[in-house]
């Protein structure tokens, strides 16, 4: 186990990239502690996978080290770095029992059968599968291939990190809760350094201790998943994390208050000179609607059980809002934004505010 | 939901019924009249049972025929399924270089049977041959019209330059419906090569491996042209083969009863075995199946 550093790593998959577009990585310095929980985080072909699979060294990065703790791991095979990684459809070895295949990784590292025997034991317990030990692999189905996988990648107590690329994919759902929770007990049991790939938020945050969102092929915030929530560091992530996402709002930034049109909102703190595209962020949970505030049109109410989402339009932009219930919609509805909740945005990112600078 | 019964859909069978009948099982009918029938020419017809079976089964000319094919066979799968997997293996898997080493391995099985027969008939010659020839100028000692060993050797090797394109090529198709996923598993599982080809490779090739295995053995144990534009079957009968055999019989010594008891055997055997190989070969499927 060690920590893993990766240093001004960029990655393309073509042969000769010229501009940043050509880049399925940009240029990033990130460090992974050792024994941390990390959800990496982010939509479709973001570069999550990209990212794993140079970790793991199934992808030689175009540029930059990684370290495993201080070792230079860039130029190291797969096989010299022990690390486990679970992918997002099951491998299993088909002509091999399932005792075979967890037993697999282990054999390969030269252990003695009896280790072998009491680990590949444990592991079919934490997986469900003590009683199908004997049978083949193959034949089996889709989600219990992929628990073979799973328990693949865990079987091995000394690697240096488990990698998983969204591993619940195929799996039921109320499989992937308990799952879950397994994977999460294994960490606090053993303490591996953990990464976990998802474009799934539920499971990022209900997993990790630290989640990495990615955009584009940038890291472009890393935090708990309550400052992922209150202080998102670029627009991507207001919009990615939270059902629904953060609302955004074009606005002119003038010391303590936002201009919306001409309409004035007060920020809780003085920001400097802001340049290019300017957006005030506040999230649907910090948006009360009553008849004060600032006048907007309802377009559609939706009953999600526990709470209304209003989706609303402000001079065009659209705004959505938690209505608590119990609330009814005022006749001439209006919004006001919860004190020091709202986040100001140049360009898509955060501008953190001088006084206390929370987050970013 | 109820299924419409209608027998008169049989009749659309008819029109491939009637093709058939006339490609394959009339002309096979006559083989079978020759075979229970003695004749003098003149269409007369003479009943004779199963005497020319009884003939045949007990000819040492068939024995050692039917042995010498069954040796070369062997020989030649022994030697161009390993070969061709390995071939399969290392073939580039994308690129320019794999367009060439597809087109380079599929020439050998583009050139007519008679043409590879003639190829290698010269190609051996002592005199001309550049083989022949070179391995004369090394004092080795080489000679495929005299020493039926020579004869052998070059035989097997003409079949394997020939033949271990299809192995190869139907190996690498195979290898190349392998997910990349799996190799990048094996490698975090830190998987050897030979673990890699025994449990991720072979498992997946084994479908098209069946279909190489019994390719290549009914080619080989009906092989004709080639071996006899080569050598003719000699030197001796060392390399009489039993389509060879049977064209002598048949054609040269115009022994049509017994050519024709014969080939219905021949045929029943081919069938035989490649029924027992593909039966074999699924059982051992269903077996992992299980």
């Amino acid at each position: 186990m060690s920590r893993i550093t990766l240093s001004n790593l960029a990655h393309s998959y073509l042969a000769n990239p010229t501009s940043d577009a050509d880049y399925a990585l940009k240029e990033m310095d990130h460090v992974w502690q050792d024994g941390g929980a990390y959800a990496l985080l982010g939509a479709s072909g973001c570069g999550k996978t990209t990212l794993l699979n140079i970790i793991s060294g199934l992808v030689r990065p175009s540029q930059g080290r990684v370290l495993f703790g201080d070792r230079d791991v860039t130029d190291a095979a797969t096989t010299e770095r022990n690390i486990a990684q679970v992918f997002q459809f099951p491998v299993v070895y088909d002509t091999m029992t399932v005792r075979d295949n967890l037993a697999f990784p282990l054999r390969n590292r030269g252990m003695d059968a009896a280790y072998i025997a009491k680990r590949v034991g444990q592991i079919a317990q934490m997986i469900g599968m003590e009683d199908i030990l004997n049978r083949k692999a193959q034949g089996l189905t889709a989600d219990a291939k992929q628990k073979i996988s799973l328990g693949r990648g865990m079987v091995r107590e000394d690697v240096n990190a488990i990698l998983f690329d969204e591993p619940l994919t195929v799996i039921d759902p109320h499989m992937k809760w308990e799952l879950r929770t397994q994977l999460k007990d294994l960490h606090r049991e053993f303490g591996h350094t953990m990464i976990y790939v998802t474009h799934d938020q539920t499971e990022a945050l209900t997993f990790a201790q630290k989640v990495v969102v990615m955009h584009e092929g940038r890291v472009v915030q890393m935090g708990t998943p309550e400052e992922l929530f209150e202080t998102p560091a670029h627009t991507f992530v207001g919009y990615f994390i939270g059902s629904p996402g953060m609302n955004l709002l074009n606005a002119e930034i003038s010391g303590s208050e936002a201009l919306l049109g001409g309409v004035s909102v007060p920020l809780g703190a003085a920001y400097g000179q802001t340049t290019g595209r300017t957006q005030i962020g506040i999230r649907p949970d910090y948006v009360t609607i009553s008849d004060q505030g600032l006048p907007v049109t309802v377009k559609r109410v939706e009953d999600v059980g526990r709470h209304r989402i209003v989706r609303a339009e402000f001079q065009g932009q659209p705004l959505n809002a938690i209505l608590p219930e119990g609330m009814t919609i005022p006749s001439d509805p209006r919004v006001a934004f919860a004190a020091g909740k709202i986040n100001v945005y140049a360009n898509d990112w955060r501008v953190a505010p001088p006084e206390n600078g929370r987050g970013a | 939901m109820e299924k419409t019964q209608n027998n008169k859909a049989w009749f659309l069978v008819l029109p491939v019924l009637v093709l058939v009948a006339f490609s394959a099982i009339l002309p096979l009918m006559t083989v079978v009249n020759y075979a229970f029938n003695d004749t003098f020419g003149n269409n007369e017809f003479f009943w004779a049972g199963l005497d020319w079976f009884e003939d045949q089964i007990t000819s040492d000319r068939l024995h050692d025929a039917l042995g010498r094919q069954i040796l070369f066979s062997l020989i030649i799968l022994a030697i161009e399924v390993p070969l061709g997997i390995f071939i399969a293996l290392n073939m580039p898997k994308s690129g320019f270089w794999a367009s060439f080493c597809l087109v380079l391995m599929a020439l050998p099985l583009l050139i007519p049977f008679n043409v590879v027969g003639t190829i290698w008939q010269i190609f051996g010659r002592v005199d001309i041959g550049l083989l022949g020839h070179t391995l004369a100028a090394l004092g080795i000692d080489y000679n495929y019209t005299n020493d039926p060993l020579d004869a052998w050797i070059t035989v097997v090797i003409m079949d394997v330059w020939h033949w271990t394109s299809l192995v190869a090529l139907l190996c690498y198709a195979g290898l190349q419906s392998i997910p990349q996923a799996y190799y990048q598993a094996a490698k975090i599982d830190q998987a050897t090569r030979w673990s890699v080809f025994r449990y991720i490779e072979l498992p997946k090739m084994k479908g098209v491996l069946l279909i190489a295995v019994l390719l290549r053995f009914m080619d080989s144990f009906m092989i004709y042209t080639e071996p006899f534009v080569l050598t003719g079957g000699g030197p001796g009968n060392s390399t009489t083969f039993l389509s060879i055999d049977l064209a002598k019989m048949a054609t040269g010594q115009f022994d049509l009863g017994p050519a024709a008891a014969f080939s219905i055997m021949y045929f029943l055997v081919i069938l035989l075995i490649s029924w027992v190989f593909y039966t074999a070969m699924t059982n051992l499927d269903r077996e992992e199946n299980r």
